[in-house]
């Protein structure tokens, strides 16, 4: 009996029937690409990006040169050169983080006291040449200033977690 | 002298014309088809297909020809020049020439084709045949394991199967009586010998399936583990004109499945109505010719690859004996109830 059975699945394409049947309902179900340039998906508040450096609401930067960051770098990244200012105040004279160098471990902006180093929201930061690539103080300021309103966004939303 | 030439001169530029009215239709199709194939297979894998070239990437086609032929053609050291050069050419020639005997429909009474010959149907097969040489020719003179392997697969594959659908036209011109196509579409068959010919009809669209080295039978490519088979050694143009055969191959498949079981560029299941009188037989046909080549996409993005002895089993333990039982019996039941066309 099960011979015959099976024949007669065989014959008459049953199985491939069903499979076609299948495929063919899969054309009309709505698509679940995300058309990445035009559309983004969903990115975590402790999503770790590009760097930046932050400064206080009335300018002055955050950054105090405690080197902590550069201590904890598993990659050996960053780069600080720092001396008193003319004010008296500790700050960077250099803040250099090689970014081909960085494996985005999130461990700097766990070491600083002060929230100065954050790793943004940002990662489309590809460029054409590597010296692009090696990011100085100014750009990281830079960074820190264009992303701030997203990045206080994201370190609130993760405050009760820390 | 010019006197006596003008007739000629005239006819040859009428038939050159007619040649180019077929072939430039037939190689955009070509073109949309590749599109259509992409578009088809993202949609069953819930993905967008090309959009980004052109509205709904319809530029797509064109954008990937002009990437082929500005790329550089590669002859490699060890390869058989003349033969490896002549291998896609003639693939794409033979693709082409099958064109010549096929009817695309009626207008004022005469039928649409180049040539109107009374051996249509062999012309055809004799043609397709000949098709496995441009891959033999390809995988021989490439010099190269994978290519070779494409190549014997490919040799192999395409006579087992030729030799099923040669039986599954005997069977159809048992019920039409003629080898002329236009006959062919033309002969009225009793509605019970329509039904005997469905499994037929399922033969022939495996069949061709295989004919044209497309998945489940898509071993002479085999990506994933000939890398590309018989063309890995091919680029730019050389590759192009594969590419091009090989879809050309398909659309004329689906012609041939078309004409011969499905009528042509009749209305569909012979309906005759004020309605649908009014469209011309050419879009019927292309009509057909579309949801054949739909069942081509369809059946890739559906089906794994078959295993060489399975492949092998199929065509020879199968449709071999099926068909030709099936010949035999829609031969006797014709004869019995002497319905045998005239």
């Amino acid at each position: 009996m099960s011979i015959i059975a099976r024949t007669l699945k065989g014959f008459l394409l049953f199985e491939i029937v069903k499979g076609f049947s299948l495929t063919f309902k899969y054309m009309f179900k709505p698509k679940v690409t995300i058309n990445y340039p035009f559309e983004k998906g969903p990115i975590s508040p402790r999503f770790r990006g590009e760097h930046a450096l932050r400064r206080y609401p009335n300018g002055e930067e955050r950054c105090i040169a405690c080197k902590l960051c550069e201590a904890v770098c598993p990659a050996l990244a960053i780069t600080i050169e720092a001396e008193p200012r003319d004010d008296g105040s500790r700050r960077t004279t250099k803040y250099d983080i090689d970014m081909t160098k960085c494996i985005y471990c999130g461990l700097c902006q766990e070491a600083c006291p002060v929230d100065a180093i954050v790793e943004g929201p940002n990662f489309e930061f590809a460029t054409e040449t590597r010296e692009e690539l090696y990011y100085d103080k100014d750009k990281l300021l830079e960074n820190g200033d264009r992303w701030e309103a997203q990045i206080a966004a994201n370190l609130k939303a993760d405050e009760k977690y820390r | 002298m010019i006197e006596l030439l003008t007739p000629y001169a005239i006819q040859v530029a009428f038939i050159v014309l007619k040649i180019l009215l077929i072939i430039v239709p037939l190689l955009i199709g070509v073109a949309y088809l590749t599109y259509a194939e992409r578009k088809v297979m993202a949609a069953m894998q819930l993905r967008q297909g090309p959009n980004m070239v052109g509205p709904f990437g319809l530029l797509q086609p064109f954008a990937d020809g002009l990437k082929l032929f500005s790329k550089e053609t590669i002859l490699p050291d060890m390869a058989n020049k003349p033969i490896f050069v002549l291998a896609p050419i003639l693939t794409f020639l033979l693709s082409l020439m099958a064109w010549a005997v096929i009817p695309f429909g009626e207008l004022f009474g005469k039928t649409l084709l180049l040539s109107n010959i009374n051996v249509g149907i062999l012309y055809l097969f004799a043609v397709s045949s000949l098709g496995v040489y441009g891959i033999l020719m390809a995988g021989w003179a490439s010099n190269s394991r994978y290519a070779f392997l494409g190549g014997l697969r490919s040799a192999a594959q395409m006579v087992s199967y030729e030799v099923s659908i040669g039986f599954v036209m005997v069977t159809v011109l048992l019920t039409t009586g003629s080898l002329n196509l236009t006959e062919i579409v033309m002969a009225e068959r009793p509605f019970w010998v329509s039904v005997m010919l469905f499994p037929m009809f399922i033969v022939f669209i495996i069949s061709i399936l295989a004919e044209t080295n497309r998945t489940p039978f898509d071993l002479p490519e085999g990506e994933s583990e000939l890398v590309g088979g018989y063309n890995v050694e091919y680029s730019s143009m050389t590759f192009a004109l594969f590419f091009l055969g090989e879809y050309a191959n398909m659309i004329l498949m689906s012609a041939i499945t078309v004409i011969l079981f499905m009528g042509g560029w009749l209305p569909p299941f012979g309906i005759e109505s004020v309605l649908i009188d009014w469209v011309p037989g050419i879009v019927w046909f292309g009509l057909k010719i579309c949801m054949i080549l739909f069942i081509f996409l369809w059946s890739r993005a559906t089906l794994p690859r078959y295993r060489y002895d399975q492949l092998m089993r199929l065509g020879w333990k199968v449709f071999l004996p099926f068909s030709l039982v099936w010949v035999v019996l829609v031969a006797g039941v014709l004869l019995a109830t002497d319905s045998l066309p005239v």
